[in-house]
């Protein structure tokens, strides 16, 4: 009964449970509902954007893999959320063309450079994005309408547009929430904003349904609430206060919260946990960092939004965060040792 | 009677495994019956081996001194059980290095009465007599570790021990001895106190206990008479509370400093099996020979706290308690820290206190290390803030010393908190041991350069 061959492991032989693939995978769901209403506002454009987006990611990573003899890491579900992310911060009629050249981008410098899954230091996503902000800066600020009448039976043609050719937009609507308040100082009523009956990018327009996603996953403990709820408190103070100080000038604190890609980023790109701070301490700093730079950007600087730049901004802060703000070691005293 | 609160101070961080304590914890301790051979290896404590004094073909009488020690971190090794020594032989120990060992073959119908030895008494003896005794006694730290316990007690000269702790923590999963020995040696865990407290010179003694052994707790605070300065404090259950280090800041409130022992802030630790054992074993001046195991896990048909002569082999237990068909891993101690083990020849020793048994679907499959996707819960998780996220990443790149000199790699008392929180299953902890005996290895290489 005893001759069975043992096997041997190293301690602890118990784990807690909730693997890597299974965070990921759940981050995949988290992103569904909203996706999903981004095709019901924008219709089959937005269907292309995404799956267009989806399909680079996961064919770079798959490329590359190849190309560098590495083991193929596609089945764990961090390109398909790098895509969605990417797909979700582009504008609806965006041509598909641009969508591959920005998932090729995401993968590539975003995450390949620096050595794959866990080592980048920047979110993919919005390397991608920023990549495609600089190179097509008016592809990508073109709206379309949200809830256009044919959106199910027709595809904007600027979607199928060559590559390497000007895009021909057959209807651009003026402005989102967000580039409203900017120039032309129009404030879009909340509740719009909330549920996403906007303009804009595919996946910014339902704070609601992004919100709820990032609850889910925070509830699940897959994603850190500590920083969505650091940005969005420092968010809210700033811009309450300047809404306080002059009203007229400044919009209030709603406002801000659910325009533009916020909630996005505070739900799913900032909680990327490969880019933010391990330290309790080093998080709450990134966050509220996010939060202020998002508030500055968008009422001083040049751009109507600025999430992706603060969110890249904080990336590049985490590491240094997670050094000045390096936890007391048990049993050692609070200054460093000489 | 008074109810017994639960004390609110606790250490930062660490991590809540699922107990499985339910299956044991209710079990009297059962009497096991001695192996036809028991097999006695000479390296059963942390310090240098005993050194064996009987010669082949000798008749031992039960508790008899079969291996004497070999200088101030050593201890002596009794026999557990009357009759003849068959051979003296090399022998597997767990972790996988022989060891010089005797095998004992068992007079099948001897009455088994132990030997009496030289009492020592708790009113006339003097601290260092304790402490010899003690020595003489064989006895080590039970709770695992195997560290002779004499020397641990032994307050230097410039500091002073102002509480001794006693560890009734067991923070291990699935571990129940301590538990039961609170409930079944009560009187002996008292007696023995009374020796620490006289050879430490501690004016007061304190009981660490946690929240999931309040029925432990109570029958102690009933027990312990009211004039002695012994308290019982529960604390809540949290792992690894049972480490030295931790329970000293759950119940003290101070922490230890680095590189340093809990003498340093005025205490000294003993588990409190042992302390059972002292209080049992000095006043007769008898030596070690047997002690309670948990013997349990998925792979166990009759789970249970055994008490078990020491050289009991490994094989001979399985049999006994009866095991499933798929067994597929046997641990050593619990399932945060303990050892697998790769040969059933091993025996009882000392250090055991349970074997875990699971059956293949049990065992947690780890063919697939993901990269660390610096999700922070390991940084979460660690009793000491270490950052084990970047140690594991320099582990990788081989940079052991900067892990050291940065990081504080050599606090790391390996409780395995981290590998059990890691998403990625990366073994970290497998990593941290490494990294340790390779530093620790250059300097002492360094040293006798």
């Amino acid at each position: 009964m005893l001759n069975k061959t043992l096997h041997i492991s190293t301690s602890p032989h118990i784990v807690k449970g909730n693997s890597t693939q299974v965070i990921m995978k759940n981050v995949v769901y988290a992103l569904i509902p909203a996706a999903l209403f981004s095709v019901f506002t924008f219709g089959l454009s937005a269907l292309l954007v995404l799956g267009t987006a989806v399909a680079s990611c996961l064919i770079t990573e798959y490329a590359l893999c190849k190309v560098s003899g590495r083991k193929v890491t596609t089945s764990d579900y961090s390109a398909v959320i790098t895509g969605l992310l990417l797909g979700m911060t582009l504008p609806p009629a965006f041509p598909l063309w641009m969508v591959a050249c920005g998932g090729f981008i995401a993968i590539g410098l975003g995450k390949f450079v620096f050595g794959g899954l866990g080592y980048n230091v920047f979110n993919p996503a919005l390397v991608g994005r920023a990549v495609l902000q600089a190179a097509f800066p008016v592809a990508i600020t073109t709206w379309t309408d949200a809830l256009s009448a044919d959106r199910f039976t027709s595809i904007p043609s600027s979607v199928l547009a060559l590559p390497f050719m000007e895009p021909v937009y057959d209807i651009t609507s003026g402005a989102t929430p967000l580039s409203a308040f900017k120039f032309d100082h129009h404030i879009t009523p909340s509740f719009d904003l909330a549920f996403g009956m906007i303009g804009g990018s595919l996946g910014e327009t339902s704070s609601f349904l992004i919100l709820a996603g990032g609850v889910y996953l925070m509830v699940r403990k897959m994603a850190n609430w500590k920083i969505t709820a650091s940005i969005l408190t420092s968010v809210i103070v700033l811009s309450g206060a300047l809404h306080l100080f002059n009203a007229e000038l400044y919009p209030s604190p709603l406002f801000m919260l659910f325009s533009g890609g916020l909630m996005l980023g505070a739900c799913f790109m900032a909680t990327d946990m490969v880019g933010s701070p391990l330290t309790t301490k080093g998080i709450i700093v990134y966050g509220a960092f996010i939060g202020i730079l998002v508030v500055v950007i968008r009422i001083w600087g040049g751009l109507p939004e600025g999430v992706m730049y603060a969110i890249l901004l904080g990336n590049a802060l985490s590491p240094q965060l997670d050094q000045w703000l390096k936890p007391r070691v048990y049993g050692t005293s609070k200054k460093k040792k000489s | 009677m008074k109810m017994l609160n639960i004390h609110k101070d606790t250490f930062k961080h660490g991590v809540h495994p699922p107990e499985y304590k339910e299956e044991t914890n209710h079990l009297p301790i059962r009497q096991f019956d001695f192996a036809p051979v028991l097999i006695i290896p000479m390296a059963q404590h942390i310090g240098s081996p005993s050194e064996i004094v009987v010669r082949e073909g000798q008749e031992v009488e039960r508790g008899q001194l079969l291996a004497k020690s070999t200088g101030y971190v050593s201890v002596p090794i009794h026999a557990p059980a009357a009759g003849i020594i068959r051979k003296i032989a090399n022998v597997p120990t767990i972790s996988g290095k022989m060891s010089p060992g005797i095998f004992l073959e068992v007079f099948p119908f001897s009455g088994q009465e132990v030997a009496e030895g030289m009492p020592l008494d708790l009113e006339t003896a003097s601290a260092d007599e304790i402490l010899k005794g003690i020595q003489d006694a064989g006895i080590v730290g039970l709770g695992g570790a195997a560290f002779p316990t004499h020397v641990k007690l032994k307050v230097p000269d410039d500091k002073n021990c102002e509480v001794l702790l006693i560890n009734g923590i067991e923070c291990e999963p699935y571990l129940t001895t301590d538990h039961r020995v609170m409930l079944e040696q009560t009187e002996d865990v008292i007696h023995g106190i009374k020796y620490l407290m006289k050879a430490t010179g501690a004016p007061k003694a304190i009981i660490g206990i946690e929240a999931n052994k309040m029925d432990a707790a109570e029958h102690l605070e009933r027990h312990i008479p009211k004039d002695l300065p012994i308290e019982v404090k529960v604390v809540p259950v949290k792992y690894p509370q049972g480490a030295e280090k931790m329970l000293i800041t759950s119940i003290m409130g101070v922490e230890v400093p680095s590189g340093g022992l809990p003498i340093d802030v005025g205490a000294v630790v003993v588990n409190v099996a042992t302390a059972a054992e002292i209080g049992r074993l000095l006043p007769h001046g008898w030596g070690i020979q047997e002690r309670v195991v948990t013997i349990t896990g998925p792979g166990v048909k009759n789970k249970g706290n055994y008490l078990i002569p020491m050289g009991t082999p490994l094989r001979y237990v399985l049999d006994q308690v009866g095991i499933s068909d798929n067994i597929s891993e046997v641990y050593m101690g619990g399932p945060m820290m303990g050892m697998a083990v790769s040969n059933l020849d091993i025996s009882i020793v000392k250090g055991t206190s349970g074997i875990l048994v699971f059956n293949d679907e049990d065992v947690v499959s780890r063919n697939e290390e993901h990269p660390c996707i610096k999700c922070g819960a390991c940084v979460e998780a660690c009793p000491l803030s270490l950052n084990p996220s970047r140690m594991g990443l320099m582990a990788k790149f081989k940079a052991y010393d900067r892990m050291a000199e940065e990081q504080n790699l050599l606090d790391c008392f390996e409780c395995g908190s981290c590998s059990f929180v890691c998403p990625s299953y990366i073994p970290l902890v497998q990593y941290f041991r490494l990294s340790k005996s390779i530093v620790r290895k250059r300097k002492s290489a360094k040293q006798h350069a």
